[in-house]
């Protein structure tokens, strides 16, 4: 699509995998990534309050803001559509969230607030931006569903376990050192 | 007409649903020629290679989406009716509960994302039905015509919808203000380049209706009054100048176009709604041609 150079991750991610990364380069994801919007933030965090552990290790994990249009296959599911959400949304729990859970990255659309974006980045994590409304794009890098977690929720706020392979292309939008590409148009 | 009996001219409701539910799957895999365009050459403008990133994914998008059948994004969004019922034509049956039925119906065919939720206890409808939603605006017009415009919302945008209360004597500069205050706070949450839809005057319950109707007409058409239409252009080529460009990354594109739609007002009143379509603008229309509602946009 364009001919920057692109750095492939795969998850988990280490505090060194994303330091390297400067805004405005581009990534592409390679295995696991773990889908979470309002109520799964809100039920992760409600689970380890309470000192209880996940259903799964959340550490160096990178989070996709998303709620997927999914379609029941015999054996597993089928992802139709699955586009990143507004990330700002989260802004409330992002860095309980991020400290607690020990994700290094993550991936959504329109940026998030000035302060927590701060937050996010002397706690050495990243955020990737995907286009917003690219939802079938996103669908075709998504080779399996892996689990999905607290369908109570609905489909559409579960968390879902995916698979995916050159998942992208993905910009770095805030990075570690607090560089923001949102924050170029305020004025 | 000739030979064709009245019961075959007859609207019934279940080829009324038909067609709505063809241009709920049309309007949710397919983007108006119009919005294509618009996004192509927009992309050409772009300097900035993140800017021409985010056209190539989204342009993409479009062509996958098609191949695919697959919903263009995951926010199938919500649904705004606008019927004009021409006051001379028979139906028999309930165009309301048809359309709930067609919503339902193309939940599972296109499919949909569910998106209904009660807003206290924001628990799911599971159907895309609600109180009031879908919203169905009718209006009378003469004769036996019956045409269906279809606003397809996603969250993203419609999360920005903004109203103001401004003075008279502040006028077109402080309309103009409202919408470039309103791009710079939504920054790329509404998932830019959007497409600004402004209704001016009218009175709180209309002004924001205005504005969304104002969506629905294609870029190609600036408003047919001229001084309304030298303020889109005047807006547009502001907003343009914001930077703040395709998904909030920076850029030229800031907007694809401003439509500004106006109803009369009180002497003591400047009412301005400001309703944000993203880039994804979907939206569809079916006309009544020959007994048959026929679906024209998207082709």
């Amino acid at each position: 699509m364009t001919n920057s150079p692109v750095t492939n991750l795969s998850p988990p991610l280490s505090e060194l995998d994303v330091k390297k990364l400067r805004v405005g380069e581009l990534v592409k994801i390679n295995g696991q990534i773990v889908t979470a919007r309002d109520k799964a933030y809100a039920r992760v965090l409600e689970l380890l309050r309470a000192g209880k552990h996940l259903p799964l290790d959340l550490h160096g994990a990178v989070i996709y803001h998303c709620g997927p249009i999914a379609r029941k296959t015999p054996r597993s599911w089928k992802i139709l559509s699955a586009g990143p959400t507004t990330s700002a949304r989260l802004d409330r729990m992002q860095a309980e969230f991020v400290r607690r859970t020990g994700v290094r990255a993550l991936i959504g659309k329109g940026g998030i607030g000035e302060e927590v974006a701060a937050e996010l980045a002397r706690l050495g994590r990243v955020y990737l931006a995907f286009t917003g409304g690219a939802a079938v794009l996103a669908a075709q890098a998504i080779e399996k569903v892996e689990r999905v977690l607290w369908l109570d929720l609905g489909a559409a706020e579960a968390s879902w376990v995916l698979k995916v392979r050159e998942f992208g292309p993905l910009v770095v939008a805030i990075d570690t050192k607090g560089k923001n590409l949102y924050l170029h148009q305020k004025h | 007409m000739r030979g064709l009996s009245k019961l075959d001219r007859m609207l019934t409701e279940a080829k009324f649903r038909a067609a709505i539910v063809e241009m709920l799957c049309r309007a949710e895999t397919k983007l108006p020629e119009d919005v294509v365009s618009a996004l192509k050459r927009s992309k050409i403008r772009e300097k900035n290679p993140i800017a021409k990133l985010q056209f190539d994914c989204m342009l993409k998008n479009l062509e996958l989406a098609q191949k695919l059948g697959a919903p263009i994004c995951q926010d199938t969004g919500t649904f705004t009716f606008f019927i004009r019922l021409g006051s001379e034509l028979e139906l028999s049956f309930d165009l309301k509960k048809s359309i709930d039925k067609a919503v339902a119906q193309a939940m599972r065919e296109v499919p949909l994302r569910a998106n209904i939720v009660d807003p206290f206890t924001r628990e799911n409808t599971g159907t895309n039905v609600g109180i009031g939603q879908p919203s169905v605006h009718l209006e009378l017009v003469p004769g036996k015509k019956l045409s269906v415009d279809l606003l397809v919302k996603g969250a993203g945008a419609e999360n920005w919808s903004r109203f103001f209360m401004l003075k008279p004597a502040d006028g077109e500069k402080a309309i103009e203000r409202a919408v470039l205050l309103t791009l710079v706070e939504a920054g790329g949450q509404p998932c830019p380049p959007t497409i600004v839809g402004v209704g001016v005057g009218g009175s709180a319950e209309i002004t924001p209706t205005l504005a969304k109707r104002a969506l629905l007409r294609p870029l190609t058409s600036p408003n047919p009054n001229r001084r309304l239409a030298k303020l889109e252009r005047k807006i547009m080529q502001a907003a343009n100048g914001l930077d703040i460009g395709p998904m909030g990354l920076g850029g030229r594109t800031t907007v694809l176009g401003v439509h500004v739609e106006k109803a009369a007002c009180h002497i003591a009143s400047l009412p301005v709604a400001i309703a944000l379509q993203c880039w994804a603008a979907r939206r569809g229309r079916a006309r009544l041609i020959n007994g048959r509602l026929k679906v024209e946009v998207p082709r």
